[in-house]
């Protein structure tokens, strides 16, 4: 018999196993369900399947009577654009900091020592100055998402620009490459998959400050349904929201990576 | 011709003496070799003459002026490793040098430029045996296809001096004999001057018309950083490019043929 740790499950096996946990998850659920809603038809705790379909129904297909519009689509819409937007923005700084900072020391002396401080400030800390300062508006809830990956994306891409081995910058210089050159012809290039990487592993943490900043004040998206919700403990509507944002953030996740395996094919070899 | 004097050159790090008192004067076409021990300052030398590092004192002179403070396309150089662009295919790497210098904003060039400039790159990748390869990433290539493509992306630019710096010191044997007969073919060629660090004494009397041997000549046990290396040997060997060859090639035949002599006694 070898040992536990060099024993290999085969391919079904291990898509059986992968299963396994959520089929347990989704059978306690529901005998727990069944067995409080047969004890009190009005618990709103744990809904039936029945009920899940409802809301599920009412919030993203039918119209809000008072609006007209679907509400799941309106709050995905709204949710989508803030986080897309501040993630935007806190990519093209990220990228500027980082190739500043990775290639002209004069830069770096400037400004590392104030990213490496304000990467230490906790964004949520600063909200309240956010709503000070910006109102309740888009505007706050933007700022605090950047503030919230930037500092990490430019930290981020600042080390992937020192990585690149110096010989290939002085190469570029001896084929005649002047600084803007250098940037733009090497170092940019090989920053771009590094930066889609990079975005990858934030977008977790911009998914959480999107949703503490919509739960403090908006009037639409993702984080100020579920909070709103909350107030009537509507737990059939709550849930599936949840896994929707849960699918949004896979969904994100693999078209980054897809996306970086198809533009840049010379990165997967290396 | 082009002709480098090196005057009274030396530097320090930090108070620690690695190169002093060199002086040289070398013209195109000359084959450079350069031996000496690990760590005697080798790389520092080839760094000084690219302008990666600055002197701390002397001066270096191409022509009669000084040589930029900073790398330039005026010297080429192939590293041991890491000098080809991961993110460019073969033929890319080699057209970057040409880009660059007719596109100061894009660094692109576009239409009837470009194709020149493709003609132009195609014909150093044939040089240097990798025309078949050219729409590959270097990732895709072995460790000497690699060195080959360095040495055509420095190549295509025309410097006058070419620094190598152990560019083959990776490579196992028989592709090293291929590399040695393709740099002398290049240097005959383009008749500019090489100055090539090495480990390999062979290597160095094989390619080279002259042999520069880097060496401490003064030592203080109290201090060890107070003296640095120089050149301890000047070896001028004067060879022609045919008999260099020769030279090579009845070494190759000779290590061959003791090579199957001790397969044959097993
Ligand atoms: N940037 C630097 N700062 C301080 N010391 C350095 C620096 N670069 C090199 N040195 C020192 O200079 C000495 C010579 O280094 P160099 O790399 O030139 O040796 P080398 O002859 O090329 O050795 P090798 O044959 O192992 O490549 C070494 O003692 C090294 O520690
Ligand atoms: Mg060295």
């Amino acid at each position: 018999m070898r040992r536990l740790l060099n024993q290999q499950p085969g391919r079904f096996s291990a898509l059986c196993l992968s299963a396994l946990p959520f089929l347990l998850i989704i059978i306690v659920y529901l005998t727990a369900s069944d067995l409080r809603l047969a004890d009190n038809p009005n618990d709103k705790l744990l809904p039936s399947l029945g009920s899940f379909k409802e809301a599920i129904v009412q919030a993203a297909l039918e119209p809000n009577r008072r609006t007209g519009e679907i509400q799941l689509w309106s709050d995905t819409a709204a949710s989508l654009q803030r986080l897309l937007l501040a993630v935007a923005i806190s990519a093209l700084l990220g990228l500027m900091f980082g190739i500043a900072t990775g290639v002209i020391p004069y830069f770096n002396a400037g400004l590392s020592p104030l990213i490496a401080v304000l990467s230490m400030i906790p964004p949520l800390a600063i909200l309240p100055i956010l709503f000070i300062l910006f109102g309740l508006g888009e505007l706050s809830k933007i700022m605090l998402i950047i503030l919230g990956v930037a500092p990490s994306i430019m930290r981020e891409l600042h080390l992937r620009v020192i990585d690149i081995p110096h010989e290939q910058l002085i190469k570029a210089q001896t084929l005649g490459a002047s600084t803007w050159q250098v940037i733009w012809r090497v170092v940019l290039p090989q920053l771009l998959p590094r930066l889609l990487n990079a975005v990858r592993l934030t977008l977790g943490s911009a998914w959480l400050f999107l949703i503490a900043a919509e739960a403090i004040a908006a009037e639409s998206g993702l984080g100020y349904r579920i909070f709103l919700l909350r107030r009537y403990l509507a737990m059939d509507t709550i849930l599936p929201y949840v896994a929707w944002i849960t699918l949004l953030a896979f969904l994100s996740d693999y078209l980054l990576r897809v996306l970086s395996r198809r533009l840049f094919p010379w990165a997967a070899k290396t | 011709m082009n002709t480098l004097h090196i005057k009274n050159l030396r530097k320090e790090y930090q108070g620690q003496v690695i190169l002093e008192r060199i002086n040289l004067k070398v013209s195109s076409p000359e084959f450079c070799t350069i031996v000496g021990a690990s760590g005697c300052g080798k790389s520092t030398f080839l760094r000084l003459l690219l302008g990666q590092e600055t002197l701390s004192r002397g001066e270096l002179l191409l022509n009669g002026t000084p040589l930029p403070a900073e790398p330039g396309p005026d010297r080429g150089i192939v590293f041991q490793r890491y000098s080809v662009f991961p993110h460019l295919t073969v033929l890319g790497n080699v057209l970057l040098g040409l880009e660059l210098q007719d596109s100061p904003l894009l660094g692109r060039l576009f239409g009837a430029a470009r194709r020149r400039a493709i003609t132009q790159a195609e014909a150093t990748l044939r040089a240097v045996g990798l025309f078949e390869a050219r729409h590959k990433y270097p990732a895709m290539l072995s460790g000497g296809m690699q060195q080959r493509l360095s040495i055509a992306q420095a190549l295509v630019k025309q410097p006058k001096i070419l620094l190598l710096d152990e560019p083959f010191g990776a490579l196992d044997p028989g592709i090293r004999a291929d590399m040695h007969e393709l740099i002398l073919d290049l240097w005959r060629e383009n008749q500019m001057m090489i100055f090539m660090v090495t480990h390999d004494i062979k290597e160095a009397f094989e390619l080279g018309t002259r042999v520069l041997t880097f060496d401490k000549v003064r030592r203080d046990p109290q201090a060890p950083d107070a003296y640095g290396a120089t050149i301890t040997y000047d070896i001028p060997l004067g060879k022609g490019y045919a008999q260099n060859l020769a030279a090579i090639i009845a070494a190759r035949a000779a290590t061959e043929a003791f090579r199957a002599k001790l397969a044959a006694e097993g």
